[in-house]
């Protein structure tokens, strides 16, 4: 059982969630990420590290509720705990001084973008971000992402704050005006990372996304996160999840991100109708024991670092 | 000893194994095999010619003391006969059910040219169940703590029985498993009308009782390498990460939805219970009323065709490119699949999958195929018949054509050599690999093989892990070193 030891939303429906999971913690890297599944019946699903702490042994999710798992993780709290928790997956972004960095992040993307913009910026690159949201209530974590970038922008589509538009018209109009990063890094929904690929294609400007394929077991065993890749197969989990833009066909990766799109909406109606059903399987009986033992430990890791 | 004469022994027939109806089991998830009941397995136990050099004992990759525990059944001590198998195989319930005993025990009996071969796997299967059935475990005994910790990493069928043997040796033994659930290829890859889950659960649950630590959720590889586990105090590492990276055919179409791995078809069924959908969280392609075609000719193959009718395909084929002859699948296997409505296409090969604009599968183009000159496996190679092709309709393909070895340890690992295909490179017997302390058997070694030749290489690790926690010494062997 893996605790949630801290609990809060971002946006109406985005959650920061710190999860016990010491040995996640000591090996995480920016741009891995970790397999989940709440519940004795619950699916597998990805979800992308935001972060960790090694020193308490705590990893951050940050989720956006949008299907059955991801709305039912949304209800969690601190003190309850995930059946499963394993990672991290994937090979982590790859760190280096680039020169000038653009790191966009769609939505929930900059959650994943954040931790890589972070240690670019360690790594001595300039930051050039850009994040948007559909409205202000949406835009996450701007504080942190102002504090390791070099310029920071922020769209929101209906224009309740910062730029009206799309993050791609900024990027847009940064590369109008003679911007030429070295290096950009994209991470949002697909519409999203294949206009910024388009933008980037024809200036020859390396281009990497993170891509947010259906997945299983996440090692390379099932295949079913197949993406083409100059028109090979790649697994997103084992070879991914970021692969260069420009080598990506986002057709098969949209199409295959759509298979089950019937039997998703199924779920989660049925969900919606009686979440009760499911939040009783995360919180059956051996998992509060586990939470409030992490929780108690916590409280004396913290107790010590006050002291 | 067997009271009856040669001659009596002779005149009994080999007991047929109770079989759900063909039709009905089609349409449910119950196990085929019935099993025997103690008449049927008295009868079959007194069969046994007890041979002074048994060709059955040597026939098993795990060395099962085969007339002993004959003996045993027939004199009615059934948690005897469970405990001498278990010395040598840890898992009886599960080989009763999925070892190919034709080509290994069976296939050397005396019996089998005239009189059809003692049914060592049904037997064998009927022990572990009446001990299941009564509670009365046949576990044997636990020498005393060595203070040695061994980490093993995977819990397939090779794993489990290296954390087996090791732990009866008195060593503290953890198996690492990436997946939630423990089992390996026994739990996400073997249906459960072949294979139950309760049955690997109970098996796993036996081994827990021995001693055995098991942790699931650990890739070994990305949650913690092999050199910090020796960190972590364990003194040997047995890596049996199988082969796992399903293969694809390389042909056009292949990203459509309705084309699948076998693996992931299987994982989603067996492991995360899809046919239970929506009571499961887990989704996979509805079939029902739907045309099924399932590529390749092994049981795996099979496993997922026949996964396929029960779920409700309307049509289910299997397309194979050699003939049924080569059909690397058990016989028995074939004819359970056949007996149950699934349709042989043999000579035939897909060259392409065709789909609609939203992306899902419609049909496969296929070719012909004929046989030509026997290629470096021994059989003759599948040949394609110029202006053959023709195209099926289809709305689901499952690919079965073979896997390859789950690179994540190797590339965690950079001291341990591997061959071509990422399989790591360990000796035969020893099983050691070019690392000091770490030794690799089972399907990631040799490629994809059959749970029995698994659990062997698992019980030659645990020998080989057994002798070096005593020794100390490593010597790294000619084989490992060449390749």
């Amino acid at each position: 059982m893996f605790p949630i030891i801290e609990a809060r939303f971002l946006a109406p429906d985005v959650k920061f969630f710190r999860v016990t999971a010491p040995r996640i913690a000591r090996k995480q890297r920016p741009g891995q990420f970790v397999i989940v599944r709440l519940h004795e019946k619950g699916e597998r699903i990805p979800l992308t590290i935001a972060g960790s702490d090694p020193f308490d042994g705590s990893i951050v999710l940050i989720v956006q509720g949008v299907g059955k798992t991801t709305r039912l993780m949304n209800r969690l709290e601190r003190g309850d705990a995930i059946a499963d928790v394993v990672g991290p997956l994937g090979f982590p972004s790859h760190i280096a001084k680039f020169g000038t960095v653009a790191v966009i992040g769609g939505g929930v993307g900059i959650a994943i973008g954040y931790p890589v913009a972070r240690a670019l910026k360690e790594a001595g690159n300039r930051i050039v971000t850009i994040i948007g949201a559909r409205e202000r209530a949406q835009v996450i974590l701007e504080d942190a992402v102002r504090a390791v970038s070099d310029e920071a922008y922020v769209t929101t589509d209906d224009g309740s704050y910062g730029e009206p538009g799309l993050v791609t018209h900024r990027l847009e109009k940064l590369l109008a005006a003679g911007f030429r990063p070295d290096l950009v890094h994209a991470v949002g929904p697909v519409p999203m990372m294949r206009a910024v690929a388009e933008l980037t294609r024809p200036l020859n400007i390396r281009t990497m996304v993170s891509v947010n394929s259906i997945m299983v077991d996440g090692t390379g065993m099932c295949g079913g996160c197949r993406v083409l890749v100059n028109g090979e197969n790649k697994f997103a989990c084992a070879d991914g999840p970021e692969f260069d833009a420009h080598a990506l066909n986002f057709d098969v990766l949209a199409l295959r991100n759509a298979q089950y799109r019937q039997a998703e909406r199924a779920s989660l109606q049925r969900f919606e109708e009686h979440p009760e059903a499911d939040l009783a399987l995360v919180r059956g009986s051996c998992g509060l024991d586990a939470a409030e033992q992490a929780l108690a430990a916590l409280d004396a890791i913290q107790a010590r670092d006050v002291g | 000893m067997n009271p009856l004469s040669k001659k009596e022994r002779l005149q009994i027939a080999r007991q047929e194994m109770p079989q759900a109806d063909a039709l009905k089991r089609a349409g449910n998830f119950a196990e085929v095999n019935l099993g025997f009941d103690p008449a049927r397995a008295l009868e079959e136990s007194k069969r046994c010619l007890e041979c002074a050099k048994p060709a059955c004992s040597a026939g098993c990759p795990v060395g099962v003391d085969v007339p002993a525990f004959i003996d045993l059944v027939r004199a009615g001590d059934y948690r005897g006969a469970a405990a001498k198998i278990r010395e040598a195989n840890v898992l009886p319930a599960i080989t009763g059910r999925v070892c190919p005993q034709e080509e290994a025990c069976e296939g050397g009996c005396l019996l089998q040219k005239k009189y059809g071969s003692l049914a060592i796997g049904h037997l064998e299967r009927f022990v572990a169940d009446e001990e299941r059935r009564t509670g009365d475990l046949g576990l044997p005994p636990r020498q005393p703590p060595t203070g040695r910790k061994v980490a093993i990493v995977g819990s397939g069928p090779a794993g489990l029985a290296a954390a087996g043997d090791l732990v009866q040796k008195g060593h503290a033994v953890t198996v690492f498993e990436a997946l939630h659930e423990v089992g390996g290829v026994l739990i996400y890859g073997i249906p459960s009308f072949r294979l139950p889950r309760d049955i690997v659960r109970g098996e796993v649950e036996n081994l827990r009782r021995m001693g055995v630590e098991f942790q699931t959720n650990v890739v070994v590889g990305r949650t913690v390498t092999i050199d910090e586990l020796f960190g972590e105090g364990y003194d040997a590492v047995f890596v049996a990460t199988g082969a796992g990276l399903p293969h694809f055919l390389g042909v056009p179409g292949e990203q459509l939805n309705g084309v699948y791995s076998a693996n992931e078809w299987l994982t989603r069924v067996n492991l995360m219970s899809a046919s239970r959908f929506p009571d499961y969280d887990e989704p996979v392609f509805d079939c029902r009323g739907r045309d099924v075609a399932v590529v390749g000719g092994g049981n795996t193959a099979l496993d997922g065709i026949r996964t396929a009718l029960r779920l409700g395909a309307r049509k289910a084929y299997i397309i194979y490119r050699r003939s049924e002859k080569e059909m690397p699948a058990r016989v028995e296997e074939v004819r359970h699949a056949k007996e149950e409505g699934v349709e042989l296409m043999t000579l035939v090969n897909p060259v392409e999958f065709i789909g609609d604009t939203q992306g899902n599968l419609t049909a496969v183009r296929c070719v012909r195929m004929q046989l030509g000159e026997p290629d470096d496996s021994g059989r003759r190679r599948p040949m394609p018949v110029p202006g053959s092709e023709f195209t099926m309709p289809i709305s689901l393909a499952i690919i079965a054509a073979g896997t390859s070895a789950n690179p994540t340890v190797q590339q965690t690992t950079p001291d341990l050599i591997t061959r071509k295909g990422g399989y790591i490179v360990a000796d035969t017997e020893s099983l050691r690999t070019s690392k000091r302390g770490v030794f690799a058997g089972g399907d990631i070694v040799t490629g994809g093989a059959t749970v029995i030749l698994a659990m062997g290489a698992g019980r030659r690790a645990a020998r080989a892990i057994d002798d070096y926690l005593a020794s100390g010494a490593w010597t790294v062997e000619p084989a490992a070193a060449a390749v």
